[in-house]
């Protein structure tokens, strides 16, 4: 069963300084215990374009499709047996990046 | 009743809860284990009186249920030949013996109760798949509309479906988070039981009082050892025992130093009391006690003493004290002020009880506590706001009335 991890960020809290070190040893294990499938960090959502293109013009604007305090600030993809096993990673992802983190499984 | 509805009966009350969690470990989807459990029991309705009642009903049950669940999945595939629930189907492990930790119920119940549920439908999934209760019983006793609690109990079993929510005893390191939680769902069954809400309900639910207390014995039994499930079946069990004293003939909710103890249950305090006697066994080995075996032994200080003025307030407040270092919710610092009032007086008491108004500010029983202190201080006109702010705020019919009453004769 594959997740959909995000890392949810929040402009009034950014958190605590370089977690990359950390996040970088957390993606190794999830690769060796064979949970990774995919993961990124995303840019500010100040850097995203919507296109609408169901129209007979497309129209493209700036910024994220929804305007809220809390963005996505990257994204996992993992591999898990079942939620519990999700969760517990998930656990320590939110530690490792010091963010709130999603789990929602794929359809 | 004859023998055979007699049988059912009780065959529904002992037997659910297995037959539905053994058939969710064999066939792994709760919907169908809980369409071929009421078809089951909806067949010896039909047979039971005509053939007699099976020299083993649970067994009976079990096979039967198992056949309608096969069944149901032959005639889905037949539907749907792309459907692969059938390659779900064949775990024919013999079900496990009677209370071992790993019972097909306990894994059921902590499905059931599983964080990542809400908690409104962590209780309806709890009642309808081992409490065995219609979804129109549920939805009569929390009063909401049926289809609204129908839509709860599809919603959670949706989501153990889609998010992969493992049927499984949780692991050794998660046990002790985990069964806080189905604690805490079993502690809201009771208490939404001794103290509905609602103008339109009854102001005690019988039935719910008594649903809890069946499925924290069942969680009893499946794990003995654990202690803050002992201590909650103790606190229910005492409370419980104090509930037909609790409200007059005219539906008015009578406070602990007015109720009259002789009506209390000796039976349930008994058993209360010895539950209590086997935690503070195991506390004086050194495992320390969580909060509900210590709500469960300030219920037994009162349920010892033989009137108001014999309660040993000291061992109350100790208790308070200890309570207040496992959880410090304001709601137990109000309480313990309540002990304080009686050792130290009314005065002191006030001093605390003030300090936590902005946390309380919502909450009826801080400003009858309140009026309560400010009555026997003697100030008439606070008391009387005090009163209205908590009839205000009141959701139980017999406990407004009692703040009512005592609004009223103040001077």
């Amino acid at each position: 069963m594959q997740y959909l991890v995000s890392v949810i960020d929040d402009m009034s809290t950014p958190g605590s300084s370089d977690k990359r070190p950390g996040i970088s040893a957390f993606n190794e294990r999830l690769i060796a215990d064979g949970y990774w499938v995919f993961a990124g960090g995303l840019a500010n959502p100040d850097a995203a374009t919507v296109i609408d293109n169901r129209g007979e013009q497309q129209v493209i604007c700036d910024g994220p499709f929804v305007e809220s305090k809390e963005y996505l600030a990257g994204l996992w993809v993992w591999e898990a047996p079942d939620l519990d096993a999700a969760l517990t990673l998930a656990a320590e992802a939110s530690k490792v990046c010091d963010r709130k983190i999603e789990v929602r499984p794929f359809a | 009743m004859n023998d055979a509805e007699d049988a059912i009966t009780r065959a529904y009350r002992d037997e659910w809860a297995r037959v539905v969690a053994g058939l969710t470990r064999r066939f792994g989807n709760l919907d169908l284990a809980e369409e071929a459990a009421a078809e089951a029991f909806a067949t010896a309705v039909a047979r039971w009186p005509a053939d007699g009642v099976p020299p083993n009903p649970g067994a009976w049950l079990t096979t039967t249920a198992n056949r309608k669940g096969i069944d149901r999945l032959r005639r889905e595939n037949q539907r749907d030949s792309k459907h692969k629930e059938a390659q779900m189907v064949f775990d024919n492990a013999p079900p496990e013996s009677i209370g071992a930790i790993d019972d097909d119920r306990l894994r059921l119940i902590f499905t059931c109760c599983h964080p990542a549920l809400a908690m409104e439908n962590r209780v309806a999934l709890t009642l309808r798949m081992i409490g065995g209760l219609t979804v129109a019983e549920i939805a009569r006793a929390f009063l909401v509309p049926e289809n609204t609690m129908g839509q709860r109990i599809t919603r959670a079993k949706a989501k153990i479906k889609a998010a992969r929510i493992p049927y499984r005893m949780p692991s050794a390191a998660d046990l002790p988070g985990r069964v806080s939680g189905v604690l805490a769902v079993l502690f809201l069954v009771f208490n939404e039981g001794y103290l509905a809400t609602g103008p339109g309900a009854g102001p005690v639910r019988a039935d719910l009082t008594a649903e809890a207390i069946r499925l924290t014995r069942l969680v009893r039994a499946l794990m003995p050892e654990d202690g803050e499930v002992a201590g909650l079946l103790a606190l229910m069990l005492l409370t419980e025992a104090r509930r037909t004293a609790r409200i007059s003939v005219d539906g008015e909710l009578i406070p602990l130093d007015e109720q009259d103890r002789g009506t209390w249950d000796p039976t349930l305090i008994a058993e209360g009391h010895r539950l209590v006697r086997e935690r503070l066994v195991a506390a004086a080995a050194g495992q320390v006690p969580g909060r509900y075996q210590i709500l469960a032994a300030i219920g037994a200080v009162h349920t010892s003493a033989r009137d108001i003025r014999d309660t040993d307030w000291s061992q109350v407040l100790a208790l308070y004290d200890q309570l207040v270092n496992v959880d410090s919710s304001p709601i137990i610092a109000l309480n313990r002020a309540i002990a304080v009032a009686e050792l130290d007086g009314p005065e002191s008491a006030l001093v605390t009880v003030d300090r936590l108004e902005e946390e309380l500010n919502g909450y009826h029983a801080f400003y009858a506590t309140r009026a309560d202190l400010l009555r026997r201080l003697g100030r008439s006109q606070d008391a009387r706001a005090a009163y209205d702010k908590a009839i205000d705020l009141a959701g139980n019919t017999a406990e407004t009335a009692n703040l009512t009453r005592r609004r009223d004769q103040l001077q």
